[in-house]
C-alpha cells in the first residue's frame, strides 16, 4: 500500500513539474535584457524592457483589441444557448430528438478545429452566395464560429451542475403554483448561476485562444491575437511574445485564484449560516 | 407524467440551441462533403458549381476527382497514418503519465484534492498557443534542456531536439494531459475504499488488488480520458507546425496547407471528410461513455 502510493505521489509530483516548468521558464525569460530568449543577461535584467515593446506594438493591440470585442460577444452568447441546451438535457427527460442534441454539444468539443474551420467557412461563403450575408468575413463571422464550439462546453458545465441537484425545489414551486418561466428564473437559475459564471469564463478563454478556426474564418482584414502570435512564433522565439504570455497566465492565474477564495468564503458563510439556523432550533 | 411538460416553452428551450447547431455545425459538414465531390476551378469560390440545371431542375454534380487524387498520392495515405500512430502513441504516453497522477489526487486530503485539482486545471485556461510556444524555448539547440545537460557534462554538442517525434510527442502529452486526468479523476474519486480493504483482507497484495479491483473499475474513465485525447490529436494542427518534423507532416496541416496554400478547396474538402470517417467510431463511442460516466442515466430512456 505504501510504496504504491509512494510512486502516485511521485508520479504526481513530476508531471506538475512537467506542466509547470515551460510556463515558468517564459516568465522568468520575459525579464530578460537579451534578445536571444535563452541566454540570461545578468548585468542588465531584470528588465520590463519587452513589455514597453510590447505596448508600442500595434499590431498586437489592435488584435488584442478584435480578440476581447470577438471573446465578450461569443462568451454571452454561447452561455445563453448553452444554459438553455444544459437545461433541456438534465431537466426535460426523453424528449425527441434529444441524442442528436446530446451529439451535436458533444461533438463540437472533440472535433479537429481544421475540420471545423474548413466547415465554418465553406458555410459562410455557401450563405454569402445564397442570401448575401454575411457580407465578407471578419468579426462577425469568428464570432459566429466561436460561439458553436464555446456553447458545447458551456451545456456539458450547465447540465453537470443540474444533474448535481434534485428537482425537488423546483417541483415544490410548482405546485406551489409558479409558472415554469418563474420556476427557472427564481429557482434553476440561482441553483446553477455558478455554472452559468464558470460556463461564461470558461467561452471567454476558448475564444480568446483560439487560432485555428479563427485563422479559417477571419478573412484577410482582421488577425486576432493568437494569429498575431502565430505568425511572430512561426519566425522563431522573440522576447516580446514572453512578456505577453506572462501577461496573459498571470491574469488567469490571479482570476482562477480569487475565484476560489470567493468560492470558499460563500461557502463558509453558508455553512455558518446554517449552523447559526440550527442553533436558533434548538 | 411531469407538470412541465405542458410548458409550451419547453420546445424553444431544447429547440434554439438545436437549430444554432444544426445550422452552425450540421450543415456545414454536408457542405464539405458537397464540396468534396466538386472541382476546383480558378474562380470565387475555386470549385466548380454544386449543381447543374437541367429542364428547370437542379442535378447534382459528383466529380470523384479529389477522391482519385488522394487516394492515388502515396504522400496523403503516409500522412494519414502518421496521423493515426502520432495520437495511437501520445494517448498511450497520455495514460501512462496520467493515471498515477489522478490516483495520486483521488487519494489525496480533502483539502490538497481541490488544490491539486486547481493546479492540473489552470494550464487549460492559459494560452494553448503560448504553452506550445514555450517548448521552442526550453528544446532549441541554445535552449534551456540542452544547456543544463551540456553544464552538467552529459552531452558535449547540443543535441537536435526540436523539429523531431521527440519534440512532437512532448508538446501533444503536454497539451493533452489534462483531458486524460480530469475524466480519469472523476471516475477513481467515486471507487468505494472498502473494496480494496476487502480484497487486501482476502490476502490480495497491492499491486493485485489494483489490477484485479481499480482497474476494471476505471475503465470507463480510461476510455473516456483516451478518446479526449485521441480524437483531436489526429487532426492536431498548432503543435506539429510548431515542434513537429519539417518532411513529414501530419493530416490537419495537410488540410490547412491544400486549403490555404493550393487553393484546393475539394482537395482540402476530401481530406476533411477522410479525417471525420476515421473518427465516427471514436465519437460515437466517447458519447456512449459520457452518457454513462457524466449522466448515469440508463434509465431515462424507459422514462416514456
Amino acid at each position: 500500500m505504501r510504496t504504491r502510493g509512494l510512486f502516485s505521489r511521485t508520479a504526481l509530483v513530476l508531471g506538475l513539474v512537467f506542466l509547470y516548468v515551460p510556463i515558468v521558464s517564459m516568465i522568468v525569460y520575459s525579464f530578460n535584457n537579451s534578445r536571444l530568449v535563452t541566454v540570461w543577461d545578468a548585468a542588465h535584467s531584470p528588465t520590463l524592457k519587452w513589455y514597453g515593446v510590447l505596448f508600442s506594438d500595434g499590431e498586437v493591440l489592435d488584435a488584442a483589441w478584435l480578440s476581447l470585442r470577438v471573446a465578450v460577444c461569443a462568451a454571452t452568447a454561447s452561455t445563453i444557448l448553452g444554459t438553455l441546451a444544459g437545461t433541456a438535457l438534465a431537466r426535460f427527460g426523453a424528449f425527441r430528438g434529444r441524442s442528436l442534441l446530446v451529439g451535436m454539444t458533444t461533438a463540437p468539443i472533440v472535433m479537429p478545429e481544421v475540420i471545423s474551420g474548413l466547415s465554418l467557412l465553406l458555410l459562410f461563403v455557401a450563405l454569402e452566395q445564397a442570401i448575401g450575408w454575411p457580407r465578407g468575413l471578419g468579426a462577425i463571422t469568428i464570432t459566429l464560429a466561436h460561439v458553436s464550439f464555446c456553447m458545447a462546453y458551456v451545456t456539458v458545465v450547465v447540465q453537470s451542475r443540474l444533474a448535481g441537484f434534485d428537482e425537488s425545489l423546483e417541483e415544490a414551486a410548482q405546485d406551489l403554483g409558479a409558472r415554469p418561466a418563474k420556476v427557472f428564473w427564481r429557482i434553476t437559475l440561482p441553483l446553477i448561476l455558478p455554472a452559468v459564471l464558470a460556463g461564461w469564463l470558461l467561452a471567454f478563454t476558448l475564444s480568446w485562444d483560439d487560432l485555428v478556426i479563427s485563422q479559417f474564418v477571419a478573412g484577410p482584414g482582421s488577425s486576432t491575437l493568437p494569429m498575431v502570435i502565430f505568425s511572430k512564433v512561426r519566425l522563431g522565439v522573440s522576447p516580446d511574445v514572453n512578456a505577453l504570455a506572462t501577461l496573459m497566465v498571470s491574469m488567469v492565474a490571479s482570476g482562477v485564484v480569487i475565484a476560489t477564495v470567493w468560492m470558499r468564503l460563500r461557502q463558509k458563510r453558508r455553512e455558518r449560516d446554517m449552523q447559526l439556523a440550527a442553533a436558533a432550533n434548538l | 407524467m411531469r407538470e412541465s411538460r405542458r410548458f409550451p416553452g419547453r420546445r424553444l428551450v431544447a429547440g434554439i440551441p438545436a437549430l444554432w447547431l444544426a445550422l452552425f455545425f450540421l450543415i456545414p459538414f454536408l457542405i464539405v462533403l458537397k464540396i468534396s465531390f466538386s472541382e476546383a476551378r480558378l474562380a470565387i469560390p475555386p470549385y466548380a458549381p454544386l449543381f447543374s440545371w437541367l429542364h428547370g431542375l437542379p442535378v447534382p454534380q459528383i466529380h470523384l476527382s479529389s477522391y482519385a487524387y488522394l487516394f492515388t498520392n502515396p504522400l496523403y495515405l503516409r500522412s494519414y497514418l502518421y496521423s493515426v500512430m502520432v495520437a495511437t502513441i501520445s494517448t498511450v504516453f497520455c495514460l501512462l503519465i496520467g493515471y498515477p497522477m489522478a490516483y495520486a489526487i483521488a487519494r489525496a486530503g480533502e483539502a490538497w484534492r481541490s488544490f491539486l485539482l486547481m493546479l492540473i486545471v489552470l494550464p487549460f485556461w492559459t494560452s494553448f498557443l503560448l504553452r506550445v510556444y514555450a517548448w521552442i524555448g526550453l528544446l532549441q539547440n541554445d535552449g534551456l534542456i540542452n544547456n543544463v545537460l551540456m553544464s552538467l557534462g552529459l552531452i558535449r554538442h547540443p543535441v537536435t531536439l526540436l523539429q523531431t517525434d521527440f519534440s512532437l510527442y512532448i508538446g501533444i502529452v503536454y497539451s493533452y494531459l489534462p483531458f486524460m486526468i480530469l475524466p480519469l479523476y472523476a471516475n477513481l474519486e467515486k471507487h468505494d475504499p472498502a473494496l480494496l480493504e476487502a480484497a487486501a483482507d482476502l490476502g490480495a497484495r497491492p499491486l493485485r488488488a489494483f489490477l484485479r479491483v481499480t482497474l476494471p473499475q476505471s475503465l470507463p474513465g480510461i476510455a473516456a480520458g483516451s478518446l479526449l485525447v485521441f480524437i483531436p490529436v489526429v487532426g492536431e494542427y498548432v503543435i506539429p507546425t510548431l515542434l513537429g518534423r519539417t518532411e513529414q507532416i501530419m493530416i490537419g496541416r495537410m488540410l490547412s496547407d491544400e486549403f490555404f496554400d493550393n487553393r484546393d478547396w475539394p482537395v482540402a474538402s476530401g481530406v476533411a471528410i477522410l479525417i471525420l470517417l476515421l473518427l465516427v467510431v471514436p465519437i460515437v463511442l466517447l458519447q456512449r461513455v459520457e452518457r454513462r460516466e457524466l449522466e448515469g442515466v440508463e434509465g431515462l430512456e424507459g422514462e416514456t
